[in-house]
């Protein structure tokens, strides 16, 4: 894996974060950085890739995935050497915008990028990527974010206190382009000085299989294995994995394969219930997933999971990638129609998290999270908010009631912090005061009274 | 390796059981963490331990394994540790034509294969040298993990005989060990992935089973680890002793800890 090896135990280098991260790591790469001897200033002692930090918790070297808010719930950011799978919503919005955050903030950073896809010309897909918010664009950056801001997150919450003590999800403001993953305006297109001074490459699939080629039956399908020796061309003929010791790479190579999966890479996974009876795309994926870990690149790939009927499939394409997201539209669901939605475009679910030089990983404590697509903002904010308002609107303050216990989660054994709704009833104590009584196994009983603060309808407990 | 579980397992590396299979299994969660306890466990034990690494890359637990107080790499240089490193050999063998079978021969098959490289591959890492200076105590084999062979094509089959062979040389010519990982799909219907782990789970002396807690994440209580006791030679009535714990996954080590009884409750 491709970590930050520091020179000489003093780590000086991007950011603060480097200071706690300095572990002299052995990996295939070692990367020396030209000594400033003696002079204390500028010079940066440390040979760092633009567009890279070391992750706070290991050192292992991450790249922005073009998503600030993304980057945050996956611990930092991509790491190096590793595949991001999208599992794609139903009409492929929401997940070919991040694939185009993912190339974008490849070609601001100075990164080289591969892109492959069996049914767009890369060169037009390069062409679509979303502008940049940089300094000067500040003026109007701050209108937005005046407007994102709803107006009750200044109100101080009476029901839900213990939620407005919760962490914001995103610090919002713009940013410079030496800084680690940017905001870009999804309405404007990219310039095209800045596509023209990036080094890209494209594997367009049609163009580089021919449909008269009469192909032997070998262990996978032809269009995979022209991607597979294309990228590991690129890989060893520009220096990515360290081994052609005349082209010295302290770049990234960022790798996006479009819609993996889907029948026109010549795959029948998506077709039929029990396709992919060769192994393909798992083959595929695994001799990838080698290539990416001997080498200084990230790989994005986008795979219309909706379509595979195969279950178990889809686990074992889980287990065979480092990090996977989902993503869930409303377009069309009866969820568009939910008010406790409103706000939102759709749901991304971190269904994978890697644990890379580590036992343990950053996996977020919030699991239900929306995603929303402004203009220039694409952000991600836990659902739950949403919720809290709706039941502050049907519950409101200074009536009694008897509620049903709900949303228990009082399993043998478990610790979830859960909350309900408890019954009580104001029996003209001149305070609330509530008794609950849980049944749990093996004839344990819980029983908690106490008072409730405010009127606040809302606990949260650990159980045993 | 984590004192804890070597407590709950009763053993320590002086005086650990010798011919027998170990299971580990991990079902909505990430049983990863087991393998680097063994790993270390079997490496502090001064055996000679062949290391079929298919999922991660050497540094990685390499880095692991130094929290846990060993050296990978100076295991593999003194040859005391020989790793298969997966991801690395299957970019070898895919893009290069070998002129002798490769232990990873399957990726370049159209059709199903079998993992005869594989076995003897792990035959010669482990068989025993001759000269007899090295003095290890008895060879073991670990896998991380079997379900990915499932994945990339091989049938449940071919897997469970590989791990026939496996066991008639390890565990009963050698006197040896052998630790395999399967993840389990939970209630995902994967017929072969059912049929390798029943197969495996009635020839294991020890079943470790990692699993998420039945009500979803918890940031204190990160899953719970049953473990059984099987004795599956003998088919007389005694019960297999099971016990259930729940843990927490720290940067070094791991607590284990009666169900319920999470230091962050009480």
């Amino acid at each position: 894996m491709a970590t930050v090896a520091t020179c000489g135990g003093d780590a000086v280098g991007v950011g603060s974060a480097v200071a706690t991260a300095s572990k002299s790591n052995v990996t295939s790469f070692q990367r020396r950085g030209p000594r400033v001897s003696g002079t204390n200033d500028s010079g940066p002692r440390l040979v760092s890739i633009t567009g890279t930090r070391p992750s706070v918790r290991n050192g292992q070297l991450l790249v922005s995935t073009g998503l600030p808010a993304l980057d945050q719930l996956l611990g930092g950011g991509l790491a190096v050497g590793t595949v991001l799978l999208i599992e794609e919503d139903k009409y492929n919005i929401y997940s070919s915008l991040l694939f185009k955050y993912f190339l974008a903030e490849g070609i601001v950073n100075g990164h080289t990028l591969l892109v492959a896809s069996a049914n767009e010309d890369p060169a037009n897909i390069l062409q679509e990527l979303p502008a940049p918010l940089l300094d000067n664009c500040k003026k109007e950056f701050d209108e937005d974010v005046y407007n994102h801001k709803t107006p009750e997150s200044n109100i101080k919450m009476k029901i839900a206190w213990r939620y407005q003590l919760l962490p914001k999800m995103e610090q919002i403001r713009p940013v410079s382009s030496s800084r680690f993953g940017h905001y870009y305006d999804a309405s404007k297109r990219i310039p095209q000085e800045l596509i023209e001074a990036s080094k890209w490459h494209g594997f367009f699939l049609p163009e580089k299989i021919s449909p008269t080629l009469k192909v032997e039956p070998c262990s996978l399908t032809h269009g995979y294995i022209k991607l597979l020796q294309f990228i590991q061309n690129i890989i060893y003929e520009e220096g990515f994995d360290g081994s052609n010791p005349q082209k010295k790479q302290k770049n990234i190579l960022r790798i996006g394969i479009q819609n993996l999966g889907s029948p026109l890479w010549g795959d029948d996974i998506c077709c039929t219930e029990n396709g992919d009876s060769g192994h393909n795309l798992t083959k595929f994926l695994y001799v990838l997933r080698g290539l990416l870990r001997t080498s200084l690149s990230a790989c994005i790939i986008t795979m219309p999971t909706h379509l595979i009927q195969n279950k178990a499939f889809i686990a074992h394409v889980t287990n065979l990638s480092d990090t996977v997201v989902g993503l869930e539209s409303f377009i069309g669901s009866e969820r568009e129609t939910n008010p406790l939605y409103k706000d939102y475009h759709g749901l991304i679910h971190i269904r994978q998290i890697p644990r890379l030089n580590n036992l343990v990983c950053d996996e977020s404590d919030v699991k239900d999270l929306g995603f929303k697509l402004k203009r220039k903002l694409f952000t991600i904010e836990w659902v739950q908010d949403n919720y809290l308002r709706q039941e502050r609107n049907i519950y409101p303050p200074g009536f009694s009631y008897l509620l049903k216990q709900k949303d228990s989660a009082w399993g043998e054994g478990s610790l979830q912090h859960s909350t309900f709704l408890m019954s009580f009833l104001a029996k003209g104590m001149g305070f609330p005061f509530f008794q609950l009584k849980l049944l749990l196994k093996d004839g344990f009983v819980l029983i908690k009274k106490g008072m409730l603060r405010d009127d606040s309808l809302r606990c949260s407990h650990s159980a045993i | 390796m984590f004192p804890e579980l070597n407590n709950l397992l009763n053993t320590t590396p002086d005086r650990a059981e010798q011919g027998k299979l170990t299971l580990l299994c991990d079902a909505k969660t990430d049983g990863s963490f087991l393998v680097h306890h063994f790993l270390s466990f079997y490496l502090k034990a001064n055996c000679k331990v062949c290391f079929v690494a298919l999922i991660q890359s050497f540094s990685h637990y390499n880095i692991v394994g130094q929290k846990l107080g060993v050296n990978l790499t100076m295991a593999r240089e003194r040859g005391q540790l020989v790793f298969l490193e997966g991801l690395k050999s299957a970019v070898d063998v895919f893009f290069q034509a070998q002129e002798k079978p490769h232990p990873l021969q399957f990726l370049r098959e159209a059709s199903a294969g079998n993992l005869k490289p594989l076995f003897e591959f792990v035959r010669d890492a482990l068989k025993p040298v001759d000269s007899g200076a090295a003095g290890w105590t008895y060879p073991v084999l670990l896998v991380d993990d079997l379900s990915v062979l499932l994945s990339l094509g091989l049938g449940a089959v071919a897997v469970l005989d590989f791990i026939h062979y496996c066991r008639a040389t390890l565990c009963w010519e050698l006197k040896g060990n052998v630790v395999v990982l399967v993840h389990d799909s939970g209630d995902v219907e994967d017929e072969e992935n059912d049929i390798l782990l029943n197969g495996l789970s009635h020839q294991s002396h020890l079943i470790l089973r990692a699993e998420g807690l039945a009500t979803g994440f918890c940031r204190d209580v990160h899953g719970q680890l049953r473990i059984l006791w099987r004795r599956p030679s003998q088919s007389t009535s005694q019960r297999d002793q099971s016990l259930t714990y729940q843990y927490k996954i720290q940067d070094r080590s791991v607590s284990f800890f009666a169900k319920g009884m999470s230091p962050a409750v009480l």
